[in-house]
């Protein structure tokens, strides 16, 4: 039999990626649906002879055109026409599952529903008349656990026979929901007038477009307007004029009408002996016990902050020897290469540029590993959407979601994170505006690649008050960024909030195969994607940083002075080697200066005299994009230091302190420019992956530069015009 | 029996839903999530800062802002008698 597409859809909690996992299990391929960040899951099952390409749909609870999960999965099913269609829904919480499946009965779509969590339900003291489900719909009905792969095989049977054609698709008949008289006769008008000029036949059922079209689908008008506009208008004006008729009578609108006449069906449907309650319904369970402690008013914002710190640490602490090990390996390569190559443009190219860039995206991936893992934990055993119900109110009024929070924490909400793992975290969030927001301010969290520079400059100009300069600068790191979101909320991201709405999920224990596809996954897709571009970005910065070298007349000077030492002082002398050194340092940084990157900076002194910084600083925070610890090692060549070790500052801060060009107002112009502009491009190219276009990135480019610039200046003007 | 907005109701207090006065995006989310007319709700508690609000319905638990909740209608016992 050849391959045939199989789709699960279902509600989000209702175990659809754990059955998912079940079936294919390694066998997956994520990517995402063109256009949109919604991800695209797929994966191959095989038995026998019957052999499937399954996609994992969305979840979603509904099939409107509220988001765009939702008009992913229906515009799947609409021109995909997958063969067959699984519903997995939810045994203990059947009557709002099964409003997803009454939708897809409509759509006439070859389906077969999966109960799942069959042992929850019973557990909960429910009986559930399985084969009587099934006659009142009209499609097979499967039990199965799907956690323990219980009733699989009989699952996979009955989906293999509906997809050869042994079984009947649900009938339209037979489940055709009634809206009540005046919706239905609406209905009967436009259904005619639908099937009469064939509109958009073969794509949808006829009566399903006309219930869209009372519902006032934005996504389907468009659709509609789109292939036969004059139609279009006809099919409105009746969907109008039923619209107008029950707010009329009814005070009500034509989709909660409807709303309520799918509920009314399945509330029909269950009470005929379908389900039966042992215990009381609403009686509390272990899981609402749970809740009774971790979301409690005093002791759950505790555990809560526990929980947080404590995913800080696993993430960054435990990533701290893997992290060391990559950089060793890459260390150990960049001697090899070193040793074995003549100097040249290659040996340094391949040493900066590619063992430096492809070792920096490694470099990542065990916190990004980490951080996927422990947010995969918090999410399975549903604890992230409690974490959301506890800090909404906060975050709400910066125009944010209480999910936001999770982002925060790890770019560096508690000083020392990064904000790409930051950013890949974000897509825990389901509001499409609350998650830009959040993707484009994170950003400004004190990450851990900030600190060094933060050592150095607070180290030489405002010692007696270190750990007070860093705290504060935490704190306003916070201030920032959420500041910043309001104003984005209130600009270019404008809108009214997404609703919040959301399930709190019975707590579960997240299943330790379910844990490990969910973080491999995400990983090899940072690696995968982000990798390439990095590596290009890290060449071309080093090209700038190298090229074009010092004039051979210029080299000549240094190569004269170097043999003048080498005349007077004997080989391996400690004064001699010290003067060499010191040569060297020196050439260094004349070549930085004569380099793309050092015209630039030299240029850009036309601008940043404003906020108190020379090319030194400027070239030093251009290097700061390739990520931010190297803008320490690039002051140490541009001030003839050598390559600063980021780790020890001591020798260049007391340069610094030194030199005229710096004063204590100067670095803490320096210091919030350097806290605020462009994130590292490392997290540009994560912004851009995640916010689904390039656009968002360089926005993030501009406007945190632009913000950071008014800032250091505006600070260093003040500061001069009150004399320090 | 008395009719009162569902951001009034009070921890534990039961009620039956008897409108939603909202259309669009927020209407339509709290109708696909399981809240219409006739549907019975017991508030279940709410965040430390007063706001959202978690409700039990059928078994489960849903939680939505007070802001949202304005627009929900629930019919309850007076308060009396709880």
């Amino acid at each position: 039999m050849e391959k045939i597409t199989l789709a699960l859809a279902g509600n989000p909690n209702a175990g659809k990626t754990t059955l998912f996992n079940a079936l294919t299990g390694a066998r997956q391929h994520v990517g995402n649906y063109p256009g949109v960040t919604v991800e695209r899951k797929e994966g191959e099952y095989q038995s026998g002879d019957f052999n499937a390409l399954v996609v994992d749909l969305p979840g979603t609870y509904s099939l409107t055109a509220y988001s765009e999960e939702e008009v992913v999965a229906r515009e799947f099913l609409a021109n995909e026409k997958p063969a067959v269609v699984i519903n997995i829904i939810d045994a203990a919480n059947l009557e709002r599952n099964l409003y997803l499946t009454c939708q897809l009965l409509e759509l006439k779509i070859p389906l077969v529903v999966a109960l799942n969590m069959m042992d929850v339900a019973k557990d909960r003291g429910m009986e559930i008349d399985v084969e009587k489900l099934s006659a009142f719909l009209g499609v097979p009905v499967l039990p199965i656990v799907a956690r323990s792969s219980r009733g699989l095989d009989e699952l996979m049977a009955a989906a293999k026979d509906m997809a050869e054609g042994c079984l009947q698709p649900p009938d339209p008949v037979k489940v055709k929901i009634s809206y009540g008289e005046d919706i239905d006769q609406t209905l009967l008008t436009m259904t005619g007038l639908i099937r009469d000029n064939s509109l958009l036949k073969g794509k949808y059922p006829s009566r399903w477009i006309a219930v869209k079209m009372v519902e006032n689908d934005e996504a389907l008008l468009k659709e509609v307007n789109e292939v036969s506009p004059e139609l279009g208008i006809r099919l409105q004006h009746e969907a109008e004029m039923v619209a107008e008729h029950l707010m009329k009578t009814f005070e009500t609108y034509p989709e909660a009408v409807i709303a309520d006449h799918r509920y009314g069906f399945i509330k029909g449907i269950l009470k005929r002996g379908i389900i039966t309650h042992r215990y009381d319904e609403n009686r509390l369970y272990t899981s609402d016990r749970i809740d009774k402690v971790l979301t409690n008013r005093f002791a759950g914002p505790l555990i809560m902050l526990a929980v947080l710190f404590s995913i800080y640490q696993i993430t960054f602490s435990l990533s701290a020897l893997p992290v060391s090990g990559v950089e060793a390996v890459f260390g150990w390569l960049a001697g090899l290469v070193d040793s074995g190559l003549g100097d040249g443009p290659l040996k340094s190219m391949l040493i900066s540029g590619v063992i430096d860039g492809v070792g920096g995206v490694l470099g990542f991936v065990p916190l990004i590993m980490l951080m996927f893992l422990c947010i995969a934990v918090l999410e399975d055993s549903g604890y992230l959407a409690r974490v959301a119900f506890m800090m909404d109110r906060i975050f709400r009024v910066f125009g944010l979601h209480g999910s936001s929070v999770m982002a925060f924490i790890v770019s560096g909400g508690i000083a020392g994170g990064c904000a790409v793992p930051g950013v890949m975290a974000t897509r825990t969030l389901r509001s499409p505006r609350e998650r830009m927001a959040t993707l484009l301010t994170v950003p400004f969290m004190n990450c851990g690649a900030k600190l060094p520079i933060m050592a150095l400059l607070i180290g030489a100009f405002f010692a007696e008050h270190q750990a007070l300069y860093m705290f504060g600068f935490t704190l306003l790191s916070w201030v920032v960024a959420l500041v910043a979101a309001k104003l984005l909320r209130l600009t270019v991201l404008r809108g009214a909030p997404t609703p919040f709405v959301m399930e709190l999920p019975p707590y579960r224990f997240p299943t330790f195969k379910g844990l490990m596809i969910h973080t491999w996954e995400r990983t090899w897709q940072y690696i995968k994607k982000a990798g390439t571009v990095i590596l290009a970005i890290s060449i071309l910065l080093w090209a700038m940083m190298t090229y074009p070298g010092l004039s051979p007349e210029k080299e000549a000077v240094f190569a004269e002075e170097r043999a003048g030492i080498t005349e007077l002082y004997d080989a391996g002398s400690e004064t001699g080697e010290k003067l060499l050194k010191e040569v060297g340092n020196r050439q260094g940084a004349a070549a930085l200066r004569n380099s793309i990157a050092g015209r630039i900076g030299v240029a850009m002194e036309n601008v940043t005299w404003l906020s108190g910084f020379e090319w030194r600083t400027n070239i030093a925070l251009l290097g700061g994009f390739a990520a931010k610890e190297v803008v320490v090692s690039t002051l140490g060549i541009a001030y003839s230091m050598g390559e600063a070790d980021p780790e020890e500052v001591g020798s260049l801060g007391q340069r610094l302190a030194r030199d005229a060009a710096w004063s204590p107002l100067v670095a803490l112009s320096a210091l919030l420019f350097m806290a605020f502009y462009a994130p590292c491009f490392v997290t540009v190219v994560c912004i851009a992956r995640e916010a689904g276009s390039w656009k968002w990135a360089f926005f993030s480019i501009a406007y945190s530069t632009t913000f950071a610039f008014i800032l250091s200046t505006g600070v260093y003007q003040v500061g001069r015009m009150i004399g320090f | 029996m008395k009719t009162i907005s569902l951001r009034r109701m009070v921890r534990n207090q039961r009620g039956t839903i008897t409108a939603i006065k909202v259309a669009g995006d927020l209407g339509r989310r709290i109708r696909d999530m399981g809240l219409v007319t006739g549907t019975e709700i017991t508030v279940q508690g709410r965040a430390p800062l007063n706001d959202p609000v978690a409700l039990r319905i059928r078994g489960n638990t849903l939680t939505l802002r007070n802001n949202e909740a304005d627009y929900i209608e629930v019919e309850v016992e007076d308060e009396d008698k709880i």
